[in-house]
C-alpha cells in the first residue's frame, strides 16, 4: 500500500503491470513501423550506444591484434609480393580505363545521351555483421555528420553490399543484399536481360526471381545493377549467376547468384555517392515491366528510406532490343 | 556497512545483465550466429526466479529495449517478448524453483521458443521473417547452457546475498 496525500493506492500488480508494458510496446513498434515519429530518438539513441558497441568489439579486435602480431615477416612479405603484383596489373588496366572513358563520353555526346561521370566515394570501418540475428545487416562507424545519407549504397572492392537504412549522427546500419527482406535491379553484363535480385538471408546465396524458362541467361553470367530505381547506380558487379533449376510446374525459373562483394570478410567499405540526377524526369520503368522492378527494396518498412526514384539521366538510353522486361518473349 | 552492501548487490545485478548484453551484440564469425543463445533472456528468466521482488516485467521491457536499440530491431519487439517471458517467469517462479535441474531446463527452452516466436511474428508483421530452422537453434543452444548458467549465477547470488 502506498499512501498519497491521504488516499491509499495499491500497487500495481505483475498482472497490470504486463499488460500496460504489452501496450506500451504494441504502441512503440506501431509508430516506429508506420510513422516517422521515432526516427529521431531512434537516432539519438545510436549516439549512446557507440560505446556499447565498442566494448562489445573489443574482444574481437584484441584477437585480431594478437592474430596478426604473431604473423610472421614471411607471410607479411609474401602478401606484399602478392599485392605488389595485384597492384601492377590494376595500373595497367587503368591506364586502359582512361582512355575508355574518353572514348566513352566522347561517343556518349555523340549520340546526345548524358556524360557518365565518377561516384564520389567515402570510406566506412565495419564496426558489428549482423546485429540483430537472423538479418543480414552491418553497422559502419559513419554517420550523418560525415555526410552518409538514407538509401546510400554500399559496395567493396569486389561489388555492391547493400544500403543504409538507419542512419544516427555518428554510426549507421546497412542492409545487405543478402537480407530476406532486400531486392536490387539488375542486368545481365552478357546482354542486357533485366532481372530482379532477392536475398534469402543466407549471406553466400541470392536468388533472381521472375524470370521464364526462356530467358537467355546462363550459369557463370556476371549480373550488374541496372541503376533502376535511382537507389543504386548503374554497373556495379552484384552477383554472379549459379545453378539454374528449371522446373515445369513452375512458371519461373529457379536461379541461385553467388554474391559478388564478400560480405562477411570486408573490415572496411565505401559509400558511394553518385552524382545527383538531373532534374529532367524521365520514365521510370518501360510499360510491362514488373512492379518491382521500380522498387529498391521488397521491405516495406524501407518505402519511407529509399531516396526517391527518380532514375539517373544515363538510364535513358536503355542497352539494347534485349533489355525488354523479363517476362518478354523475344520474337 | 548494510546499506553499502545491498548497493553492492545492486550493483553485480546489473552487471549480469550488462554482461549478457555484451555476450548478446558481440560480434563473431557467421557461423557462430546460429549457436549464439539469448544470453539476455536466460539471465532475465534467472533473476525473476530468484528474486521475484527485485526483477520483474519492468526489467524485462527496459532490457527488450536495450536489445530493440542495439540491434537496430523494431522498437518495442524485444521489449514485449522479454515483458512477456518475465511475466510468465514470475507466475511459475515458485515451481521452477522446486523442479530438478533437467527439467528446469526445459521450461526455460519453451519459455526462450515463446520469446522468439513472437519475435519471428512481429518481425513477419514487418516483412522480414527469417525462412530457416535454423532459427530456432539458440533456444536449444540455451537449453543446454541452462544448468551451468544456473550454477555461476547462483554462486554469483549467494556470495552478494541477493534476494
Amino acid at each position: 500500500m502506498i499512501t498519497v496525500f491521504g488516499w491509499s493506492l495499491r500497487a500495481p500488480s505483475q498482472t497490470t503491470r504486463f499488460v500496460f508494458f504489452v501496450g506500451l510496446s504494441i504502441a512503440l513498434m506501431v509508430m516506429d513501423h508506420r510513422g516517422q515519429q521515432l526516427e529521431k530518438i531512434r537516432a539519438a539513441l545510436s549516439v549512446l550506444a557507440i560505446p556499447v558497441h565498442y566494448v562489445a568489439a573489443a574482444p574481437a579486435r584484441i584477437v585480431n591484434g594478437i592474430a596478426e602480431f604473431f604473423t610472421g615477416e614471411r607471410a607479411l612479405k609474401e602478401s606484399i609480393e602478392r599485392l605488389r603484383d595485384q597492384n601492377a596489373q590494376m595500373q595497367v588496366r587503368l591506364q586502359q580505363f582512361e582512355a575508355l572513358e574518353q572514348e566513352n563520353n566522347r561517343l556518349r555526346g555523340m549520340i546526345g545521351s548524358a556524360q557518365r561521370v565518377a561516384d564520389a566515394v567515402l570510406a566506412a570501418e565495419v564496426l558489428e555483421v549482423a546485429p540483430e540475428p537472423f538479418t543480414r545487416q552491418i553497422v559502419l562507424a559513419r554517420g550523418e555528420q560525415h555526410g552518409v545519407r538514407l538509401g546510400q549504397p554500399v559496395i567493396d572492392a569486389h561489388g555492391i553490399i547493400g544500403q543504409i537504412t538507419q542512419l544516427g549522427p555518428y554510426t549507421s546500419r546497412a542492409t545487405l543484399i543478402t537480407d530476406v527482406a532486400h531486392a536490387i535491379p539488375v542486368l545481365v553484363n552478357r546482354n542486357g536481360l533485366r532481372a530482379i535480385v532477392f536475398g534469402t538471408g543466407d549471406p553466400d546465396t541470392l536468388k533472381v526471381l521472375y524470370l521464364t524458362a526462356n530467358a537467355d541467361i546462363r550459369e557463370g553470367d556476371l549480373l550488374v545493377s541496372s541503376g533502376m530505381g535511382g537507389t543504386f547506380p548503374p554497373d556495379y558487379p552484384v552477383a554472379r549467376v549459379g545453378k539454374i533449376t528449371n522446373n515445369p510446374n513452375e512458371s519461373f525459373l529457379e536461379i541461385a547468384a553467388a554474391p559478388s562483394a564478400q560480405l562477411d570478410y570486408g573490415k572496411q567499405v565505401m559509400l558511394i555517392r553518385p552524382p545527383s540526377p538531373v532534374a529532367t524526369p524521365t520514365p521510370a520503368a518501360p510499360p510491362g515491366a514488373p512492379k518491382a522492378a521500380t522498387a529498391p527494396t521488397a521491405k516495406p518498412g524501407a518505402a519511407k528510406q529509399s531516396v526517391a526514384p527518380a532514375p539517373k539521366p544515363t538510364q535513358s538510353a536503355p542497352a539494347a532490343p534485349a533489355s525488354n522486361p523479363p517476362s518478354a518473349t523475344p520474337p | 556497512m548494510n546499506l553499502s552492501s545491498t548497493a553492492r548487490a545492486r550493483i553485480a545485478l546489473a552487471m549480469t545483465f550488462v554482461v549478457a548484453l555484451l555476450l548478446t551484440i558481440m560480434p563473431g564469425p557467421a557461423w557462430a550466429e546460429a549457436f549464439r543463445p539469448d544470453w539476455v533472456g536466460m539471465v532475465l528468466i534467472y533473476w525473476v526466479m530468484a528474486a521475484p521482488q527485485r526483477v520483474g516485467v519492468g526489467t524485462g521491457w527496459v532490457l527488450g529495449f536495450v536489445l530493440d536499440v542495439l540491434q537496430g530491431a523494431v522498437l518495442g519487439s524485444n521489449a514485449l517478448a522479454k515483458a512477456l517471458i518475465a511475466f510468465l517467469t514470475l507466475k511459475l517462479h515458485l515451481k521452477l524453483r522446486m523442479f530438478p535441474r533437467w527439467q528446469q531446463a526445459v521450461a526455460v527452452l519453451v519459455l526462450l521458443l515463446l520469446n522468439q516466436l513472437l519475435v519471428l511474428w512481429i518481425r513477419g508483421f514487418v516483412g522480414r521473417a527469417p525462412e530457416t530452422w535454423v532459427y530456432w537453434t539458440p533456444s536449444i543452444v540455451g537449453m543446454l547452457v541452462w544448468p551451468w548458467l544456473f550454477v555461476v549465477l547462483r554462486d554469483l547470488r549467494r556470495r552478494h546475498q541477493i534476494a
